[in-house]
């Protein structure tokens, strides 16, 4: 049996109590949301916190909500509600079929999106996904709340833009432009289900087919969810058929600092990225 | 370390105890409880034998601290037999023999419950899908799949064998999952 090291537990009835004593504790302190990263690190022992703040017992940390044109998600909300939700589905056809494809059903029970972009796995799904649909995520600290743009959040292999004593509360996506299509397609550890190479992709066309924009971001291959702005510049303003977007994702994985282990080497994990992206923007141009 | 006192409703059972803050759930049932029918085959998140259900939601309870369990209705496999009379699921894994050694056979009972409860008439691939999380190291799932067909036929004959109580009690509780 592996338990963690001791620690004392913290259950926060509020954003305002959780943030103080993050600030109580500094270093010595960590956030526990669904735990699905936490615990399994803190059974390794390669976590070992001093203090717990828990803030799965805050009430309002978990919804779904349309507001000002966009689609706000509360930072404790699991995956199995993000997957079931009817109006995101609509919209964002890469929530479910990403989420279908994260862990089993248990972890997706569990599985929070907030605590999934604040560790920032470089194997994990969720911040590419985020990533591709340009979120605002919303984050608390002393000093009050702050927007942080996705693409200035991920920086490094479970780095973020986030401050020790900050908490992500919110999620937000923009509602899509018309013909605007979206997918997600990962080749994953058959073990783990964690991503080798995923792909996301956000691709709109304008009133003549051809591509208006494209937003395309790379999971698992590298030490962080990176977009692909080659990929993306190669696309946009041209019609979509298969042997463009084919050309245009072949180099996929260039200039990406790729990540090689006993489940595959830089070579494969590179050429499989240039296969989930082409297979993402030919899936998302079909939604379009 | 700190320790607290909790208190969690197990198939309908109301239970507390003080817990150390790093007692996971699973052993806190196991040896706290003496429910040792719940299982501990990887410690790791991966077989899903620790398998029960947190608010009507399936939970690998070896993933979870006790303490965050407070104030929590829980079903363990003990909560499947009503009145000495075994739930179709228990009945179908029986009729199918959809066991061998029996090891995984408590979490997937569980994770059929939880899909049943969802989807009371699911296809081969949803039932595949559904028990994903759950590991069987011996039957090589065809006779599992027959099972809990088997239960989900058996369940939407008879609607009142469908939900064990605290099960409806839980689902009340919880909040969408
Ligand atoms: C068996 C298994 C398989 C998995 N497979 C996959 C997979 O295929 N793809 C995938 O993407 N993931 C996978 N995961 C990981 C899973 O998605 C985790 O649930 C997720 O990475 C973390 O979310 P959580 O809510 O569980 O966070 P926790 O584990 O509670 O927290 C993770 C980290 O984020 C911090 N944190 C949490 N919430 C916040 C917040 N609101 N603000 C600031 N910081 C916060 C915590 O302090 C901690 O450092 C798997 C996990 C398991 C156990
Ligand atoms: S013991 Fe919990 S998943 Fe294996
Ligand atoms: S019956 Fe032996 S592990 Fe499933």
């Amino acid at each position: 049996m592996s338990l963690p090291a001791v620690f004392d537990y913290h259950p926060a009835k509020s954003v305002d109590e959780a943030i103080a004593l993050l600030q109580q504790y500094g270093d010595d302190a960590k956030l526990l949301a669904g735990g699905h990263s936490l615990l399994p690190t803190m059974k390794l022992r390669l976590a070992q916190p001093a203090h717990l703040v828990d803030i799965g017992k805050i009430g309002g940390l978990s919804y779904i909500r349309e507001e000002n044109g966009a689609f706000a998600v509360g930072a404790m909300t699991t995956y199995t509600t993000i997957e079931r939700s009817e109006v995101l589905s609509r919209h964002f056809a890469l929530l479910p079929e990403g989420i279908s494809v994260i862990g089993d059903p248990q972890v997706r029970n569990r599985g929070t999106i907030g605590g999934s972009i604040a560790h920032s796995d470089p194997a994990a799904d969720m911040p590419g996904i985020v990533l591709a649909l340009k979120a605002d995520i919303l984050v608390q600290g002393p000093n009050g709340v702050r927007t942080i743009k996705a693409d200035d959040f991920f920086k490094g292999m479970f780095e973020t833009a986030l401050q020790p004593d900050e908490i992500i509360t919110e999620i937000r996506f923009a509602t899509p432009p018309a013909r605007t299509g979206s997918a997600y397609m990962k080749l994953e550890n058959k073990a783990s289900h964690y991503a080798l190479a995923g792909c996301a992709a956000v691709v709109s066309l304008g009133g003549d087919g051809t591509c208006s924009s494209a937003s395309l971001v790379i999971t698992g291959a590298s030490v962080k969810a990176t977009r692909a702005s080659a990929v993306e510049a190669a696309l946009v303003g041209k019609k979509l058929d298969e042997s463009t977007v084919a050309a245009a994702t072949a180099h996929a994985a260039d200039g990406l600092e790729l990540l090689e282990d006993i489940h595959g080497s830089k070579a494969y994990r590179s050429q499989m990225t240039a296969v989930m992206m082409r297979r993402a923007v030919l899936r998302a141009v079909e939604r379009a | 370390m700190s320790t607290h006192h909790i208190h969690v409703t197990i198939n309908g059972t109301a239970y507390e105890g003080d817990v150390d803050s790093r007692m996971l759930l699973v052993h806190w049932i196991r040896d706290g409880l003496q429910l040792t029918g719940t299982h501990i085959g990887c410690d790791t998140t991966s077989c899903g034998a620790c398998t029960i259900l947190v608010d009507g939601k399936a939970t690998k309870s070896c993933t979870m601290f006790a303490v965050q369990a407070n104030g929590r209705q829980i079903m363990t496999v003990e909560g499947m037999e009503q009145g000495g009379k075994l739930h179709p699921l228990q009945e179908g894994f029986h009729e199918k023999h959809a066991l061998q050694c029996g090891y995984c056979t408590p979490g997937m009972l569980m994770a059929g419950l939880a899909l049943l409860q969802r989807n009371p008439n699911p296809s081969e691939h949803e039932i595949r899908v559904g028990i994903s999380g759950n590991l069987c190291r011996c039957t090589g799932y065809v006779n599992i799949v027959k099972a809990i067909q088997y239960a989900a036929e058996k369940m939407q004959d008879s609607e009142e064998l469908s939900v064990p109580a605290q099960v409806a009690l839980a689902r009340e509780a919880s909040n969408g999952d």
